[in-house]
């Protein structure tokens, strides 16, 4: 710690850091200072007036979370004058405040509702008929309720320094202030909903969750989000088997309070009208619904069939299925079909990097890694679109710690407008581009390179290269797309010891093709070459749609397990909801061994979460995680660097989905679909509309 | 004008941009905000909530003459709001208000800092002091004549 004072706080001898807010140091000794417009991590305001306190021998109240502490202080936070002004405060918010509780989808977690319990004064002096303003809706998840607005501009300050967008300001000035979107009447920005979220009254609600239900009604599911690959905790809250809503205020996972507009409210394509609810089997060239046993019975004889005639298998697995699922299928693919032709869409070059890095200590780093990092490196991707919430950690990083950020790539980026130095280069000009930074570089003490899938092979490797001949400790991130690409790696779905890869599987005249959770046919046309295709999957896709066996597949939002996140964090699924008809992919595999004879359930063990995850800690290099930390919910890295990788068969590319696409996901998906219109393509500069 | 402020403080310009701008222009235009914005390196939405906070930024054209009433209280207690009054029924029209011609708008403004020579009136840029209803009425019979 550094100097500290010594103060009085309600007669409590307290010692700090010289310099810390009062607020903080209450909090941090138990005594609360009420506050609506105080937000940790975000600029002060002192706009609410809620935090006054009594400091001795000052004349006058001071506010509680603009106040440094210093030596000697006298401090009274329960004072029968601090507890009227309160009175007051409150009774002034509540002026205009519309008593429409038990309508307001706040009711019951609002903070002036537990502020006026709490410090209110149970009665209003107020007897002029309140102000009604009619909602506006600002955007198909924003909604605006003005006259619930307490004007803590918590919102205001979340969008322009948390997100850096600046979609929402504060328009003319005294009582008729109120808080405005970027374009009058609508907003157009991330979507992410973190104005909604940190709203403390009712003011900004959500499209996807406003009048569904009551907090309390809804139990709540600490999970991991299923689109893109940064391992964000969302909690989504569930009633009657039904998801109605995601956050995280809890700050519970890596992310924090993070989420984007995916991570909020992409969780709807588990109730869409064309989710698959029975296998289907093709007859007289249509697939038809049939029973679990008949698709089951009739995928395990094929098998069986095509081993004994010794036929050529191809396994295509997944990048949103459990790592147990992963380890399963290869395991299932290797051992029991006996084929080296596995793989699923890899969208990074992990193979090189964890080669060139080989028996390395701590060098990938981790999001907490990332958030410490005093400087940044990004190359060839739009993190804001790509990965928000890691574009949400360096921004943190920088505006709370000062961190540098440095950006190379094909086209401008949100983090260019707070960078140090940008490079724009063209496809294949990254390596340069990082080179000319070399200088600036050198003089870091510290270096996160973030890289996206244009870094692969050679250029992976001078990377690297580049990144030793700094001088200075160097980690690094490589991006994947989605929630568990990197675990699909880790666990082995790659065409390694010469195997096919996806390309070459696609193409050849395989006798079984076996698909888990991938749409590798949705660019290419006509029949499928493989003569048998086993599809598993959520929804008809393109590939299923070719299939000869369908068997609908359980979401991330319905299944225990655990996931991989960019970084080679771990952590744990938790099943939300149970959905008729599909089954989880773990378990369809499993039946499908059982299917097939005691043999290959000998072969593969049981199809439990929890039996495979111990499996895996003791076989896949670099996941013996502690388990006390993946069980409670915990993130627990992974140093997969020993052990070198051949080099892999195969293309390796990112889908390039944006902050609004989530591959097959995102177009079962109203809601990103609904606010599609907003910021489109990757490397756009956006904001700047003149 | 940037140049008048330190290194990465552009921002600082938007107001007294945006009051330069608004006397060659006549308001505060949307296009004007985006220009501004523009300039000064800031969101539209950040140079619009500013036009909505500073009273003397117009978003309407005013008239060629804006007569600005103070009725803020060293005015009020000196016949400030008689003044206003007075002014309302000589140009016939109302706060915020602009004759047929063009030629005056009227606002009720709160104190410009004139209290020692209350009642104070400012047209344009230009301070009146001690004004009773005559005398405002020859101001404006004097502007009018001068077109």
């Amino acid at each position: 710690m550094a100097e500290t004072v010594k103060l009085t706080i309600n007669g409590k001898q307290i010692e700090a850091e010289k310099g810390t807010l009062l607020i903080e140091v209450a909090r941090q000794n138990g005594i609360e200072i009420p506050a609506f417009c105080y937000y940790q991590n975000l600029s002060l305001q002192a706009a609410c007036r809620m935090c006054l306190v009594e400091v001795e021998k000052t004349p006058k109240l001071q506010v509680g979370c603009t106040l440094p502490v210093a030596e000697g202080m006298v401090v009274h936070t329960d004072s029968e004058v601090v507890r009227q002004s309160r009175k007051g405060m409150v009774e002034l918010l509540l002026t205009n405040h519309p008593l429409d509780c038990p309508v307001c989808d706040k009711g019951g977690e609002c903070e002036l509702q537990d502020m006026t319990f709490r410090y209110g004064l149970g009665e209003s002096r107020f007897v002029e008929r309140k102000q009604h303003v009619d909602e506006e809706q600002w955007s198909p998840v924003v909604y605006f309720d003005r006259p619930r607005c307490i004007m803590c501009y918590r919102c205001v300050r979340v969008c322009n320094e948390g997100l850096d967008v600046t979609a929402l300001g504060v328009g003319n000035r005294g009582v008729v202030s109120q808080i405005l979107p970027n374009f009058h009447d609508h907003l157009e920005c991330d979507e992410c909903g973190a104005c909604i979220d940190i709203c403390p009254v009712g003011a900004l609600t959500s499209g996807a969750y406003r009048y569904k239900t009551r907090p309390w009604e809804m139990h709540h599911v600490g999970t991991i989000c299923t689109h893109c690959a940064d391992g964000c905790r969302t909690t989504l809250g569930v009633r009657n088997e039904k998801i109605i809503r995601g956050n995280n205020r809890d700050s519970s996972g890596i992310n924090g309070e993070f989420l984007c507009v995916k991570g909020r409210y992409a969780f709807d394509f588990t109730e869409h009208p064309e989710r698959l609810q029975s296998p289907l089997m093709r007859a007289g060239g249509r697939l038809e619904p049939v029973s679990w046993s008949q698709a089951l019975e009739a995928v395990a004889k094929k098998f069986i069939e095509v081993k004994q005639g010794s036929g050529h298998f191809g396994v295509i697995g997944s990048c949103h299925t459990t790592n147990e699922e992963n380890f399963y299928l290869q395991k299932f693919a290797r051992q029991v079909l006996g084929t080296k032709n596995v793989d699923h869409h890899r969208s990074g070059d992990l193979a090189t990097l964890f080669d060139a890095l080989t028996d390395r200590g701590k060098v990938l780093a981790t999001v907490e890694d990332l958030a410490n990092a005093k400087a940044v490196l990004v190359v060839a991707s739009d993190l804001a679109q790509q990965h928000p919430m890691l574009a949400n950690q360096i921004r943190a990083s920088r505006r709370l710690r000062g961190a540098r950020v440095y950006t190379v790539t094909p086209g401008p980026v949100r983090e260019d407008k707070n960078a140090v130095a940008s490079v724009r280069v063209q496809k294949g000009g990254e390596l340069a581009g990082i080179e000319s930074l070399r200088d600036k570089l050198k003089a870091e003490s510290d270096l996160t390179i973030v890289f996206g899938d244009a870094i692969q092979g050679e250029s992976l490797r001078k990377l690297i290269a580049f990144g030793d001949s700094l001088g200075l400790a160097v980690k690094y991130i490589c991006l994947v797309d989605y929630s568990n690409s990197r675990g699909a790696f880790d666990m082995g779905l790659i065409p390694r010891d010469g195997g096919l890869s996806r390309e070459q599987m696609l193409a050849r005249d395989l006798d079984v093709l076996w698909v888990v959770g991938a749409n590798p046919l949705k660019e290419v046309r006509g029949e499928s070459k493989a003569g048998f295709l086993v599809v598993q999957d959520l929804f008809l896709t393109e590939t299923a749609q070719r299939a000869d066996i369908v068997l609908p597949a359980a979401s991330a939002y319905e299944k225990t397990g655990t996931v991989t996140n960019v970084c080679g964090e771990v952590q744990k699924l938790k099943a939300a909801i149970n959905v008729m008809g599909p089954k989880a992919d773990l378990e369809i595999m499993g039946l499908i061994a059982r299917e097939m004879g005691p043999a290959a359930v000998r072969t593969l063990g049981m199809w439990l979460p929890d039996k495979v995850f111990e499996e895996i800690r003791k076989t896949v290099h670099g996941y013996d995680v502690p388990m006390p930390v993946v069980a409670t919910g915990g993130a627990a890295p992974t140093m997969p660097l020993n052990g070198r990788v051949a080099a892999l068969p195969g293309s390796i590319s990112s889908a390039g989905d944006t902050l609004f696409t989530s591959g097959t996901l995102g177009r079962y998906s109203k809601v990103l679909n609904s606010v599609m219109e907003s910021p489109g393509a990757l490397y756009e500069e956006k904001g700047r509309h003149s | 004008m940037l140049a008048a402020y330190p290194e990465g403080r552009k921002r600082s310009a938007v107001v007294p941009m945006l009051i330069y701008a608004q006397d060659e222009t006549g308001a505060v235009t949307p296009e004007l905000i985006a220009e501004v914005a523009k300039r000064c390196e800031v969101e539209p939405l950040q140079v619009d909530e500013v036009v909505g906070y500073y009273s003397m930024l117009h978003r309407k054209p005013l008239g060629k003459y804006h007569v600005q009433v103070c009725t803020n209280i060293s005015c009020l207690l000196v016949g400030g709001e008689e003044l206003y009054e007075h002014a309302k029924k000589k140009l016939g029209i109302g706060n915020k208000q602009v004759t047929a011609d063009g030629q005056f708008s009227l606002e009720e403004v709160e104190c410009m800092g004139a209290c020692s020579w209350a009642p104070a009136v400012e047209i344009n840029y230009d301070f009146h002091h001690y004004v009773t209803p005559e005398r405002l009425d020859q101001l404006i019979d004097a502007l009018r004549k001068a077109n």
